[in-house]
């Protein structure tokens, strides 16, 4: 029999051992298959933060560095400077990059850091037990805020895309989504692109990346995309939210 | 020789040039702010990058970064910015990386002021961060030793794969004195084999981090961090004598502290007291060696920049041997060679006239 | 042997730089020098102070209690370290600002017009070289040749004018 599909090189053996549903192993395999697509896995540096992200080191088959939390675009920006060579990326979770790694998040886009950072955004914090998020939606019940998130307490959430975009060193900027096949193979072009515009020393390129935690959201896997798509799609937007000029003849 | 007078700062950023760091993440802070100032200027001629990070968190993260690819690397800060360094140290000790950081120690707690001052002693030799680590701390007392503790800084960093911290104050750091540019001595150093450069670089991939999943391998890390903190303690005590064969009362005192104590003791023995000081050299490991024998001894007297700090690690060493007093100013303030000399006439009862 | 001294005025009347002056001569002389200037919140307006040592021997302790030598520019430095030098010290006063009722009598007190002295020579900035030059005469282990030397390595090599606006008002100084 004639094996026709198998683990991209970009993953190692090992099995994934995240939840039941979840879609980093998704994720994971995308950033997998691009890296052997591209052939980069002997060239490419992962940094991986803290929260569910942080078990991504051992998954990937390139060299890893395991950061504190929300550090690892900083982290990341030491090994570039040191390495200018090698393709750089951060995988971090909303949790991480868009709350404790703010200021990295900005300042990487600010100065045109040339690494890629992927954020996967299920709208908590996963790795704790389901904490609400900067991305946690208005009225979405977590443990820390069980009656609904009361935005006249906690504000809106933040878009953090869509905020990176606004600064002139992030040239590559897009949102997707792997609730569908199709948004999963959308995804894959964005994240294939993010790695070319590095491998081009553009500037920084970021891809952002909805996904679901059922365990932590107390849904089964299927109603878990449902509810993505139903919740999580209106507020924040897909596509690609930024592409400079010099990226567009990528 | 030839000599040039540079400031303190200064001479810890060409030392940290001549000793093969090319990359330098800070975060301006005065009283250090002269050491990112000069890399400024001068790393770039010697093909290396400065980057200013947007916080001495960032900066400290981006020096984690650095080292993991077996980069010599450096950042430095004050007091306040130090702080906001800890959990990079934490996380740069359980990664075992070498990283060489300056504290230009100013006064505290709080925003605190400019001043010279050694409050940051139990910050910077107890750990600092969270959790069971420590790293080498050097502590010089005057602009060479600026110049030189640096390059034996990246030198033991690279040789026990620790962070190795400077810890001075905003008197040396400001002040200029002569300092030879010597060339950087030569060392025999392990190579970095862990050091993460891309796959393709040894044929299969490699991880650098410090997340244990059981609590068994927690505990087997711990042993091992320990093992190794114990072997540096044996190895890496140093510390200098002055007048101490035959003293009766012994001064202690690091850094600005260690030469006041020295001009103390030229002045006790113009008055003909047997007085002689120890000035540690590595605050960790605390030189516990140089307390072995102090039968001889009726005295000791520490003289600091904080409410009194180094003076635990010494009466641990000292071990009951003789009374441990501090002489002590703080907020900003040195005490004078004769300050310090009063202190030890009035607490041991001396009859001399000071 | 060993001098103190200590150089205080206003931020920009250049007492930093007599200071590098005098450090840098002792290096070329092949002395132990240190300069300590104040800085921080201390430099941002009022009144800026250096201090320096000159040593044939190694210097240990690098505060200053009081001084064999001062030179003030300005009344707030007169006020302060009038009290810091030594008994049978020397401080140089610019009487052009300074008025020097306050007094002592255990040290020498030279009162000279600096700043007009520097306004005569065309550059009223050069105050301080005025009062360099005239306390170069008190002391033992910094002279005229080695300042010399100091002012061409610091400013002479990239701007020779400078050199000599800064030699003619230490001479102004010392012809007093």
């Amino acid at each position: 029999m004639q094996k026709v599909i198998g683990r991209p090189t970009g993953l190692t053996e090992l099995p994934f051992h995240y939840c039941p549903g979840c879609t980093h192993g998704i994720i994971h395999r995308l950033i997998g298959e691009v890296m052997a697509e591209l052939g980069i896995i002997e060239n490419t540096i992962g940094v991986a933060p803290v929260g569910c992200a942080g078990f991504s080191l051992d998954f990937f088959a390139c060299d890893f560095v395991g950061a504190a939390h929300g550090r690892a675009q900083a982290v990341a920006t030491g090994i570039k400077r040191s390495l200018p060579d090698k393709l750089v990326f951060t995988y971090q979770g909303d949790g991480d990059i868009a709350a404790i790694g703010t200021s990295h998040a900005i300042h990487v886009a600010a100065r045109g850091e040339k690494i890629t950072s992927i954020m996967v955004n299920n709208a908590v914090f996963g790795m704790t037990g389901g904490q609400m998020a900067p991305t946690t939606l208005p009225g979405m019940k977590t443990t820390t805020s069980p009656y609904g998130r009361d935005c006249a307490v906690f504000g809106q959430p933040i878009d953090l895309p869509k905020t990176v975009a606004t600064l002139s060193g992030a040239v590559y900027v897009a949102a997707g989504s792997v609730d569908t096949p199709k948004n999963i193979l959308q995804t894959k072009k964005y994240l294939k692109k993010a790695f070319q515009v590095q491998q081009m020393g553009l500037g920084f390129s970021f891809v952002s990346i909805l996904s679901t935690c059922p365990t932590n959201w107390a849904l089964s896997p299927v109603d878990s995309l449902k509810w993505l798509q139903d919740n999580m799609i209106p507020v924040y937007e897909l596509g690609e939210l930024k592409v400079a000029e010099e990226v567009k003849a990528l | 020789m030839s000599r040039e007078l540079l400031k303190g700062n200064e001479a810890i950023a060409e030392a940290a040039i001549r000793s093969g760091c090319r990359l330098f993440f800070g975060y301006p802070i005065t009283p250090s702010t002269e050491i990112v100032e000069y890399l400024s200027k001068h790393m770039p001629k010697a093909g290396g990058t400065v980057l200013q990070g947007e916080d001495e968190i960032a900066s400290i993260n981006m020096c984690y970064g650095a080292a993991a690819t077996g980069a010599r690397v450096m950042t430095a800060s004050s007091s306040p910015g130090y702080s906001l360094k800890q959990e990079g140290l934490s996380y740069l000790a359980a990664v075992e990386l070498p990283v060489v950081v300056v504290n230009i120690n100013r006064s505290g707690p709080g925003l605190g002021g400019l001043g010279p001052s050694q409050a940051d002693y139990f910050q910077c030799t107890k750990g600092g961060g969270h959790g069971d680590y420590r790293v080498i701390v050097l502590a010089p007392s005057k602009g060479q030793e600026m110049y030189d503790y640096t390059m034996l800084a990246f030198d033991l960093a690279d040789k026990w794969r620790t962070p190795v911290v400077i810890l001075s104050d905003g008197y040396l750091g400001q002040m200029m004195e002569p300092i030879e540019l010597k060339e950087r001595p030569a060392a025999e150093l392990p190579p970095k084999t862990w050091a993460i450069t891309g796959a393709g670089s040894r044929g299969k991939k490699q991880n650098l981090a410090s997340y244990t999943l059981t609590n068994e391998i927690g505990e087997a890390e711990n042993l091992r961090w320990q093992a190794k903190f114990e072997k540096m303690r044996q190895a890496e005590q140093r510390w200098e004598t002055f007048h101490t064969e035959d003293a009766e009362y012994i001064i202690v005192g690091y850094g600005s502290c260690g030469r006041i104590g020295k001009s103390a003791v030229l002045n006790a023995r113009k008055k003909g007291l047997k007085v002689g000081l120890i000035r540690p050299i590595t605050l960790w490991p605390f030189p516990v060696k140089a307390f072995e024998n102090m039968k001889n001894v009726k005295g000791i007297l520490t003289v600091e920049l904080n409410a009194g700090q180094m003076i635990e690690d010494v009466k641990l060493a000292v071990n009951c041997q003789a009374p441990v007093h501090l002489c002590n100013r703080m907020g900003g303030i040195m005490p004078s060679e004769n300050e310090v000399l009063r202190k030890l006439v009035q607490v041991f009862n001396l009859a001399v006239e000071v | 042997m060993m001098e103190k001294i200590l150089l205080a005025g206003f931020g920009g009347q250049g007492v930093m730089f007599i200071g590098k002056i005098i450090t840098y001569a002792g290096m070329l002389d092949g002395r132990e020098v240190c300069w300590i200037p104040s800085y921080g919140p201390e430099m941002r307006g009022g009144t800026a102070n250096c201090s320096v040592i000159v040593s044939d021997e190694e210097i240990h302790s690098p505060v200053i209690e009081s001084a064999d030598f001062g030179i003030v520019l300005n009344q707030p430095s007169y006020d302060k370290f009038l009290l810091r030098i030594k008994p049978g010290g020397v401080l140089v006063v610019n009487s052009s600002i300074i008025s020097t009722e306050q007094k002592r009598d255990d040290i020498e007190i030279i009162a000279l017009p600096a700043g007009d002295i520097a306004n005569g020579i065309g550059n009223p900035s050069l105050a301080n070289m005025v009062c360099l030059g005239a306390l170069l005469p008190k002391m033992n282990l910094t002279h005229i040749k080695s300042i010399e030397k100091a002012i061409d390595s610091v400013v002479g090599k990239k701007k020779p004018e400078l050199y000599e606006l800064n030699m003619a008002a230490v001479k102004k100084g010392l012809e007093r």
